[in-house]
């Protein structure tokens, strides 16, 4: 057998190419990590060098820690290379904790990753173990014994801490408990005495898991992968059947619903779905994800086939059970938020709005849209300002959301327009009322904006449109610049 | 020969009578839009569960959108004393840059009331269709808006009857409105081409008045077509013959030419 050639990573530190990674040629060697890359080419003229790149790096973790995901839904990162996983309450699932272990480290292995593994009471301690020996199994209670004997470094802490204690003596794991807390407290800080009883199994440290725990989760694995869309569809129908038996056991309806698709290759893909009210139909949530994913921009790639397909409600709600029939705009009303839902879950939930009205005087800042979904009650109880009777509309129909600058003439220079050429073509005005002069709200903008008159006016066609003149003439404008300068004109929106 | 092909043809006018009047007995009842001349032509006004196309140029497309609120405004009203049912209005993003956002503040001027709008922003041609295709289908409605701008190869035969179906089966309205694009077959009930007209001032006080429509209704399944000119009145929320000035006018000075400048019809509200 061809004997492998060394190879390792570099990255630059303080201005110098040093090893970043190396592999076990490498370490036979002699090379370690820190060793500037100079150094390491003399030793071994037939280095393989290779550039560090962390992004990837860190994706990669990320990615492992997606599929570690079909293990436990709770997975923390532990930068640059550990991860956590709290399975408790899911070893039995995989035949036992060893049996667990040994499926992940031999699934991440196939794939040509260097995996050290360990399971304990607590993380900072099951972290301990893997820098030493990997596969290890600490009983309950005895993490103080399993990490006595292993060396200082282990532990993690400051490179600084590491050669503190070596130089004082304490060389084990052991040693260092075997002082009194508050010496080591006093030499090293408290964080690393907090760290040193997690590590004893004396204090325990929450993970941040990546992902929030879901309320309910179902799922279903395949011996064989599945790559047709029919029996995908079939299993996220069947797995809405069941989640929607587990939410109504606690009369509650799911806001937020998570598909997540497991490839044999390792990649993940989750789907997530939102409602505006609780779903507690199967058949609505079948529909919803059937809406999203024939919508998907780059459709669901199912490779060599998904082994595990999973469906979760992360937001749930209590449902409140209503009497139908007897209000027919309650019925009316559950429609259109099913309807809302299922555009929403098609082309985005910030494309599906309702407009709620705000109190200012600037017109473009008069509405305010808001998705659908989550203020769909809130704007059909909202209060508009009431017309005033036998007026005319004071209000274009059509809005630009950029006021459209135009030519003007105007008979004075603070008159109402006369003449004005809009996107090339030119409108003499016939009848205009006006101004009606809207002032910014100083309180709230921080750059300057300019007092503007407005004039409903209506052309020689009959078309009729809300122009502004930006800035009093005699007070804003000519006065900031201290000439005679042209006033500045828009068209605002257009009247029906 | 001539006979045969008479016979044949009463007889396939027969049948198709027959096949209408089915669908009429059993089709709510029309929307009368207010303006006795148009109601008449239209046979009591407009079909609700069918769909109607407002075609207008680039230009006109305020006109056309008032015209169109309008229609949505009376049907949704329509059959119901309580409250009006939920108007959803699809429009395509590039409408809105090029002839701005519909805007609540104005409809509610227009007497209609935006809480009823659910508003769905459509990035393209097709996701509009899509979307108009399942609101229609919803009976909970009471209009669908699919507001377009442009040509758009999509609004063939087939999407146009795939609306008209979804439509008469939900019985739900749907409103096309078309700016700056040109008529092409399709399945609708009714066919209007919209502009502005001139609108005369209401009171004294104001320059002009109440939104004026020339509405020219160039295609009618079950009727004859007509132009008219319709001013939409906002208290009633109905449209109707536009009124003339109901103001009394002073008669002209005899012996001074006409006063033709603009400065006499304009009022200083600042």
């Amino acid at each position: 057998m061809k004997k492998e050639e060394p190879s390792i990573v570099v990255a630059k530190q303080n201005n110098a190419l040093q090893i970043f990674a190396l592999d076990d040629a490498a370490a036979h060697l002699g090379l370690s990590i820190g060793l500037p890359l100079a150094n390491a080419r003399a030793i071994c003229p037939q280095l393989k060098v290779f550039d560090a790149d962390e992004a990837a790096d860190a994706k990669a973790l990320n990615d492992i820690a997606c599929w570690c995901d079909r293990f436990t839904p709770l997975v923390a990162l532990d930068p640059p290379h550990g991860l956590f996983l709290d399975i408790t309450g899911c070893a039995h699932l995989f035949g036992g904790e060893a049996a667990l272990m040994q499926m992940i480290c031999g699934s991440l292995s196939r794939q040509g990753f260097a995996v050290s593994a360990a399971i304990a009471g607590t993380s900072v301690c099951a972290r301990t173990m893997t820098r030493h020996v990997s596969g290890h199994i600490v009983p309950d209670g005895g993490e103080a014994e399993a990490v006595k004997s292993l060396p200082v470094f282990a532990l993690g802490a400051d490179e600084a801490i590491t050669r503190g204690l070596r130089r004082a003596g304490l060389k084990t794991i052991g040693d260092v408990a075997s002082r009194a807390r508050h010496e080591i407290t006093a030499r090293f800080g408290d964080g690393f005495t907090s760290l040193l009883e997690q590590a004893l199994g004396q204090g325990d440290a929450p993970i941040s898991p990546l992902k929030p725990l879901p309320d309910f989760i179902v799922e279903k694995r395949f011996a064989e992968p599945v790559a047709t869309e029919v029996v995908i569809s079939a299993t996220l129908s069947r797995l809405a059947a069941m989640l929607v038996a587990a939410m109504d056991r606690q009369g509650k309806g799911a806001r937020r619903l998570q598909a997540q698709f497991f490839r044999t290759d390792g990649a993940v893909r989750a789907i997530a779905v939102d409602t505006g009210q609780p779903v507690t139909r199967p058949e609505v949530i079948d529909r919803l994800f059937r809406e999203r994913l024939d919508a998907l921009s780059d459709p669901l790639d199912p490779g060599f086939g998904f082994d595990l397909i999973r469906l979760s409600a992360s937001r749930v709600e209590i449902v409140v059970q209503q009497q139908r029939d007897l209000d027919a705009n309650v019925h009316d009303n559950d429609e259109l938020a099913a309807l809302i839902d299922r555009i929403a879950a098609r082309i985005g939930c910030k494309r599906v709005v309702v407009h709620l009205p705000q109190d200012t005087h600037i017109p473009e800042r008069a509405v305010m849209t808001a998705p659908a979904q989550h203020r769909l009650a809130a704007a059909q109880a909202a209060d508009w300002p009431e017309r005033e009777e036998s007026e005319p509309p004071l209000r274009p129909l059509r809005l630009f959301a950029r006021p459209e600058p135009i030519k003007v003439i105007a008979e004075v220079p603070d008159g109402p327009p006369a003449w004005f050429q809009w996107r090339r073509a030119s409108h003499t005005v016939v009848r205009v009322e006006g101004p009606e002069r809207v002032a910014m709200e100083w309180w709230r903008s921080r750059e300057e904006m300019l007092t503007r008159d407005y004039f409903r006016v209506e052309d020689e066609t009959g078309l009729r449109f809300w122009l502004y003149r930006d800035g009093l003439y005699d007070r804003e404008i000519a006065q900031r610049e201290g000439e005679i300068v042209q006033p500045n004109w828009f068209v605002h929106g257009l009247f029906a | 020969m001539t006979g045969a092909r008479t016979n044949t043809l009463a007889s396939l006018r027969g049948s198709i009578e027959r096949i209408e009047a089915q669908a009429d007995a059993s089709a709510p009842a029309r929307v009368a839009l207010g303006h006795a001349e148009a109601d008449a032509t239209l046979q009591g006004g407009l079909a609700p569960a069918a769909v109607h196309e407002v075609f207008a140029e680039g230009r006109q497309s305020a006109a056309a959108t008032g015209f169109i609120a309008g229609l949505a405004g009376l049907v949704s009203l329509a059959g119901r004393v309580t409250a009006r049912r939920p108007l959803v209005w699809i429009r395509q993003d590039f409408a809105e840059i090029e002839s701005g956002a519909l805007s609540m503040a104005g409809l509610a001027e227009l007497g209609l009331d935006p809480r009823c709008v659910v508003t769905v922003c459509a990035a393209d041609v097709d996701a509009a269709l899509r979307t108009a295709a399942d609101a229609l289908v919803c009976d909970a409605l009471g209009a669908v808006v699919l507001e377009v701008w442009g040509e758009a190869r999509q609004f063939d035969l087939v999407a146009s009857r795939k609306l008209t179906l979804a439509a008469q089966a939900s019985g739900v309205t749907g409103l096309l409105l078309r700016v700056a694009a040109q008529p092409q077959p399709s399945t609708a009930e009714t066919r209007w081409i919209v502009r502005a007209a001139h609108s005369p001032p209401a009171s004294v006080g104001s320059a002009w008045g109440a939104p004026v429509f020339d509405a020219q209704l160039v295609r009618n399944r079950h009727g004859p077509v007509g132009r008219w000119i319709m001013e939409w009145k906002c208290d009633e929320c109905l449209f109707a013959k536009p009124s003339a000035y109901p103001q009394p006018v002073a008669a002209a000075p005899a012996h001074r030419p006409h006063q033709a400048s603009i400065t006499g019809q304009q009022r200083r509200a600042g």
